[in-house]
């Protein structure tokens, strides 16, 4: 079986692929999850998760980024603690980011 | 089944809107980066909205711009997708995390907001939960607020074009981190809860090291998850 010419389709059918293959990820979780029961280890487990998705995306993106993306990420993590406001701290991380890069960091 | 037990009301969707504006301008930033970029490399208006409507997922749609070309192959195609599926596949993750709290509600309405699901409304949602609220209304509003949103600023970013050429000079590569790294403190139970989410940052260090691509956020994340599950037992 030979798959149909792409013609001008080429795009569109690519954002659609890109959009199947993004949807698949936002069910599979729930969805595997359904299968899987809420046993005393698993509802730890699943507690722990939230952290770790958080510490496993951005320590290594911290590692690849530089010394001036953790400087940022821990002015923003502090005015946090002191002021309780992601828009504070989003403005926070951003000018010292901004700032540092504008230095040449 | 038992209403009470599965709420979804428009008071928590505006709930949910309200949550998420603190959210709005980063999410802003990034989306008129993704414009700027889908025009710099000569996507369609039309092909760039339809990109922001369908995937609705910030950082694999910048890397699609990485591996876009003007002519398709099927082949191309095949590895678009699944070079998207492993950036998004934190989703699969984060979706397990909060199953518990969909698992009471119909398939149907699962499959459709879940359209809508994405780090900002999983951030929202995973803090009002903890914090006893069981509205997915929430969740969903904060979803399709920052959908919306999302769409409008990618057509401003296409607009825009060159004049944001460098969106790393702006620290716009830092959004999603600083989000994340934000959640932290409201996240935080005491430094004995604490001691997973260091074993999936240094077990996803090590990950990124040694492998290409974003196996790094699976494998840490599972790592900590694991840590988190048995760790009491010892004790």
């Amino acid at each position: 079986m030979t798959l149909p010419d792409l013609g001008s389709w080429g795009a569109i059918i690519a954002i659609v692929a890109m959009a199947l293959a993004t949807y698949l990820c936002r069910i599979a979780g729930v969805v595997l999850m359904g299968f899987i029961p809420l046993t005393p280890h698993v509802r730890r487990g699943l507690a722990a998760l939230p952290g770790s998705i958080i510490a496993a995306t951005v320590l290594p993106l911290i590692e690849r980024l530089g010394l001036a993306a953790a400087i940022a990420l821990l002015a923003a993590i502090g005015s946090m603690v002191l002021r309780r406001s992601e828009l504070l701290a989003l403005v926070v991380g951003m000018s010292v980011i901004a700032g540092l890069r504008a230095l040449g960091f | 089944m038992d209403k009470s037990a599965a709420p979804v009301t428009g008071a928590g969707f505006r709930l949910g809107m309200r949550k998420v504006s603190v959210l709005v301008p980063g999410v802003v930033v990034f989306a008129v980066a993704f414009g700027a970029a889908a025009s710099a490399k000569g996507l369609s208006l039309f092909e760039t909205l339809l990109m922001s409507g369908l995937v609705y997922g910030g950082i694999s749609q910048l890397v699609a711009m990485e591996l876009w070309r003007p002519e398709w192959s099927w082949g191309a195609i095949v590895g678009l997708a699944v070079v998207t599926a492993t950036v998004n596949s934190r989703m699969i993750l984060q979706g397990a995390s909060l199953q518990p709290w969909f698992a009471p509600y119909s398939k149907a309405l699962n499959a459709f907001h879940l359209f809508f699901f994405t780090d900002a409304n999983w951030v929202i949602g995973t803090r009002y939960r903890a914090e006893g609220g069981r509205d997915l209304g929430v969740l969903i509003g904060a979803g399709v607020l920052l959908w919306v949103v999302w769409i409008l600023f990618t057509g401003l970013g296409y607009g825009l074009g060159a004049l944001v050429s460098d969106p790393r000079a702006f620290g716009i590569d830092l959004v999603m981190p600083i989000f994340f790294a934000a959640m932290i403190v409201p996240l935080w139970r005491g430094r004995r809860a604490a001691v997973p989410w260091v074993v999936a940052g240094l077990v996803a260090l090590v990950t990124a090291k040694l492998f290409d691509g974003y196996a790094f956020i699976i494998v840490g994340s599972l790592s900590g998850a694991l840590v988190g599950a048995f760790a009491d037992d010892a004790a």
